[in-house]
């Protein structure tokens, strides 16, 4: 079997992949920080303008350069998703491990409160849920956050439930180790990465749902320049032919998305090579 | 019929952290067989015996590398070669029932595998009505679906299924595991059988009681290579046999004296020397330094320095 | 057997809406949204407190919460959801109406993903790592980080505004009412959003039915079908579809609520009047007896696509079909 001299080693390239995510993230935020508010300022001489040298994704009826604002979008977005899936993530390792562990009661009743979680459509709950904060910013964080995790609960309770019924754990606890060396040197080391992994798959989610909440008009003012309520705004502009306006930040929204989904994939596949098949 | 030289299975594996590893499973394996034999591949579990059978027949998953000399009825073995002969000239029986689909009813996968073994559409359903009365299986089995066969039947579904059509050499996975000894003395009984009508078997198993029933030559299979080979008959008594390892096997048979097996440290390297150095009675420096070679012994052959 | 599986399952719906309704009354109470203010709109100025109070005793705003909550559950327990403050009429008919309206859309987007995302995933699962299937997989990956509304953006775009083959907005053409509207004409108009839908709900299904694909033609029956001399195309097609179809089948129905939640987002950007929209109007407009039914209703919906995924497997797999008892 011949193999290709370039080719890089699986570990390299997944290595690389990782790396270049994270470069990508700190662009974004770099650049919005950069920007400052030029994104806010209208220029009633720069309306209208398709995307060109100057000006490279358009500028919008304000005459605000569609770049800047998609950037600083995109960090809007980020920031979301960031609290929202820590929090779903934090929540789910809570409840998961007082599930598996604190006995069959608790884990009745987390197990229905998965179920329940899980019994509306998201998108129903999303709007709920930001109804009942009254809208804002924080009415989105805390709709992506109470929404998301029952999936990753389920998840963690499967692994912690099938560890502890793993016979090294048990010859350990047999063998007199107390409960805390256990949790320490046994079950903190796969419940981790599977956390970890978790978490970075949130990521998504958590941002596509939080751009259709405002996209849907829930949450921020309509001058924060967030992705949905960029997407929203160009609607009332798609007929009169300005696709700038709404091609160039979706295009970013998925990337950014999409960023996340890879380097979940890479990294779950670094820590856990079984789900990596070849 | 069939004639292997110097076969080797290696396995690429990633583990934590992405890190390459390779694997080799079997190396410098050599075995042949003629039409009418029963030749008994034995081995620990988990020594990569159904490897050998699936290397054999071109299905080991895609990381694995096959390198070495596998003639067929006198002609290389190639993949393009294989995949016309696969099921039509070798057909397998294997391991685990689980290699019937539990969705599909019995009667329809041995229908399907008897299609692909060439026969004709309208022969169909005689050739698998008769393979089912061969091994004593009632019609109404043939719309069960697997779950609801009993081991022993399964097991003679699945070697109806291999045998529906007319494969010359038959390669058995392993065909006792799991089976009571009666029903496990009957599917041996079953592979002397087709023995008998000049098929070539290749029995693959652990127990060697077992094997020693029905077949007429063993190759002894150990630390992924070819230990000995040894006529049958030649198990009838320890001063036969010619290689320490079958010897302590011997030992090992519920027959004799029950003595524990002689085990081999696990070489993953190609590093020189004997696999049984750190435990063989009878090393010297020799075994430390190079690596034995298959020679002929008497009718059989032996890798060791001292045979 | 059948009785009780459906009795549990009965019984567990009934625990379900029991606990949604109780929850998503208790997060509307504590919203700082004032229903009336919500109501009233831009003509907060011109209405004196006198008619706001008004407006509020008719809806029993001046009752504290907890008896609220016993009025309003207590009027579900008999199938009353009570009246929407924006469409005047009891939320039943008008969640009815809408929903009949999503119901084509959904059904539409929901039968062709599933065949095409299970066709893709044969295919790609059959030619695992091949260009064809990096080519199916970044489709899939890509369409699973787009949002809805994005996509429908661009259709309308390219298809409404640009070529001009389908209309801007709405189920039926302006001017004409449902009934009015021929069959052709709802088509043409359920055609965009449909495909919108489609094109992201795609994803899941051609992953899924990739990965169970590849699993399949890994399990031991399908390398015993290759020691028969079976092709993989054979053990796809002829050997594995069956396990295949099976978990694909039952994942379409378990993934009513996603469809739910893209028709909502489809629906706002083609402006067609279904349920979703119904939704996005009722929590923006604050009609809270109008997004409570809602809400109900879609986790009922969501209930029954889990409950037809659990039955299919119990009618199909004849390990559960024959073994009494094994119900869970």
């Amino acid at each position: 079997m011949m193999t290709n001299p370039l080719a890089l080693d699986r570990r390299t390239r997944t290595m690389m992949v990782i790396f270049g995510c994270l470069v990508l993230f700190s662009a974004i935020f770099i650049a919005a920080w950069l920007y400052g508010e030029q994104g806010q300022v209208t220029n009633l001489a720069l309306r209208k303008l398709p995307p060109g040298w100057n000006q490279p994704f358009g500028t919008d009826w304000l005459g605000r350069d569609m770049f800047a604002r998609t950037i600083k979008g995109l960090r809007i977005s980020l920031e979301i998703g960031l609290a929202a899936a820590s929090c779903s993530a934090i929540i789910a390792l809570l409840l998961g491990l007082a599930a598996a562990t604190m006995g069959r009661i608790i884990d009745v009743a987390v197990t229905w409160l998965c179920d329940v979680g899980m019994a509306t459509p998201h998108l129903v709950l999303l709007i709920l849920i930001s109804f009942a904060c009254g809208g804002g910013a924080k009415g989105v964080i805390i709709a992506v956050a109470a929404s998301h995790w029952p999936a990753l609960t389920r998840v963690i309770r499967a692994e912690v439930m099938q560890l502890r019924t793993s016979d090294y754990i048990k010859l350990s606890s047999r063998l007199g180790k107390s409960p805390a060396w256990i949790a320490r040197h046994h079950l903190l080391p796969h419940v981790v990465p599977q956390f970890l992994v978790g978490l970075l798959l949130l990521f998504p989610h958590a941002i596509l749902h939080a751009a259709g909440l405002t996209f849907l008009g829930f949450g921020m003012s309509p001058h924060t320049p967030e992705i949905g309520i960029l997407l929203a705004e160009s609607m009332r502009y798609l007929t009169t032919g300005m696709w700038w306006l709404a091609v160039a930040p979706g295009l970013a929204l998925i990337l950014s998305a999409m960023t996340f989904d890879v380097l979940g994939n890479n990294v779950r596949a670094l820590l856990d090579p079984k789900t990596l098949r070849e | 019929m069939l004639d292997i030289q110097n076969l080797s299975i290696r396995f690429t594996r990633y583990t934590f952290g992405l890190k390459k590893k390779e694997v080799c499973v079997v190396r410098d394996f050599d075995l042949s067989i003629a039409p009418g034999q029963v030749m008994a591949v034995i081995g620990q579990s988990g020594a990569g015996k159904s490897l050998l059978a699936h290397a054999l027949l071109g299905i080991l998953p895609r990381n694995a590398k096959v390198e070495g000399r596998i003639l067929f009825k006198g002609k290389p073995l190639t993949p393009e070669r294989l995949s016309a002969l696969r099921g039509r000239e070798i057909a397998l029986i294997p391991q685990s029932i689980t290699a019937l689909n539990p969705l599909l009813r019995v009667g329809v996968q041995v229908a399907r595998a008897a299609r692909l073994s060439g026969i004709s559409k309208k022969d169909v359903p005689t050739t698998v009505r008769r393979a089912f009365s061969r091994y004593l299986l009632r019609k109404e089995v043939a719309h069960c679906f697997p779950f609801q066969l009993s081991g022993g039947m399964a097991r003679r579904v699945l070697t109806a299924t291999a045998t529906v059509g007319m494969a010359d050499l038959i390669l058995a996975d392993e065909p006792t595991s799991g089976l009571d000894p009666i029903t496990a003395r009957e599917a041996l009984t079953h592979l002397r059988e087709l023995a008998d009508t000049g098929k070539a078997v290749l029995l693959i198993t652990h127990d060697i009681a077992a094997a020693l029933q029905v077949a007429d030559m063993v190759t002894v299979f150990c630390a992924g290579t070819t230990v000995e080979v040894a006529r049958a008959d030649d198990f009838k008594g320890l001063d036969q046999l010619r290689h320490p390892y079958t010897r302590a096997l011997w030992d090992a048979l519920p027959a004799n004296s029950f003595i524990g097996t002689m085990k081999p440290i696990e070489r993953t390297s190609d590093a020189a020397g004997c696999p049984f150095q750190p435990c063989c009675n009878d090393q010297n420096t020799v075994c430390g330094q190079s690596t034995p070679e298959l020679k002929d012994s008497g009718e059989g052959r032996v890798r060791c320095h001292h045979a | 057997m059948i009785t009780q599986f459906l009795l549990v399952k009965i019984f567990r719906l009934i625990l379900l809406i029991a606990a949604v309704a109780t929850l998503s009354f208790l997060l509307v109470s504590s919203s700082p949204v004032n229903p009336v203010d919500a109501y009233v709109g831009t003509a907060m100025l011109r209405i004196s407190q006198d008619q706001r109070e008004i407006i509020a005793k008719r809806w029993g705003l001046d009752k504290p919460p907890v008896e609220r909550f016993g009025r309003w559950a207590g009027q579900m327990a008999t199938g009353n959801l009570g009246v929407s403050t924006i469409f005047n009429e009891p939320v039943l008919s008008v969640i009815g109406k809408r929903f009949v309206t999503s119901f084509w859309l959904m059904a539409l987007a929901w039968s062709l993903s599933g065949a095409l995302g299970f066709g893709l995933g044969l295919i790609a699962g059959a030619r695992e790592d091949t260009l064809l299937d990096r080519g199916i997989r970044l489709y899939a990956y890509t369409m699973a980080s787009t949002p809805t509304f994005w996509v429908g953006m661009i259709l309308l775009m390219v298809f409404s505004v640009s070529l001009g083959w389908t209309p801007v907005c709405c189920a039926w053409p302006p001017g004409l009412s449902a009934e009015q509207a021929t069959l052709w004409q709802r088509l043409h108009h359920l055609l965009l959003p449909a495909v919108t839908l489609s094109l992201i709900g795609i994803a899941q299904i051609t992953l899924h039915t990739r990965e169970k694909t590849i699993e399949a033609l890994r399990s031991d029956y399908a390398v015993f079908a290759r020691a028969q001399g079976e092709s993989i195309i054979g053990i796809v097609f002829v050997r594995a579809l069956r396990n295949v179809a099976l978990p694909a089948v039952t994942l379409q129905f378990a993934s009513l609520g996603e469809l739910f939640g893209g028709a909502v987002l489809a629906e706002q950007v083609f402006a067609y009047p279904g349920l979703g929209r119904t939704t996005v109007e009722a929590g923006i407009r604050g009609d809270i007896p109008l997004l409570l039914g809602i809400v109900l209703f879609s986790t009922i919906f969501v209930f029954t696509g889990n409950f037809m995924a659990d039955l299919i497997y119990h009618l199909v797999d004849p390990r559960l079909r024959k073994t009494a008892g094994a119900i869970s």
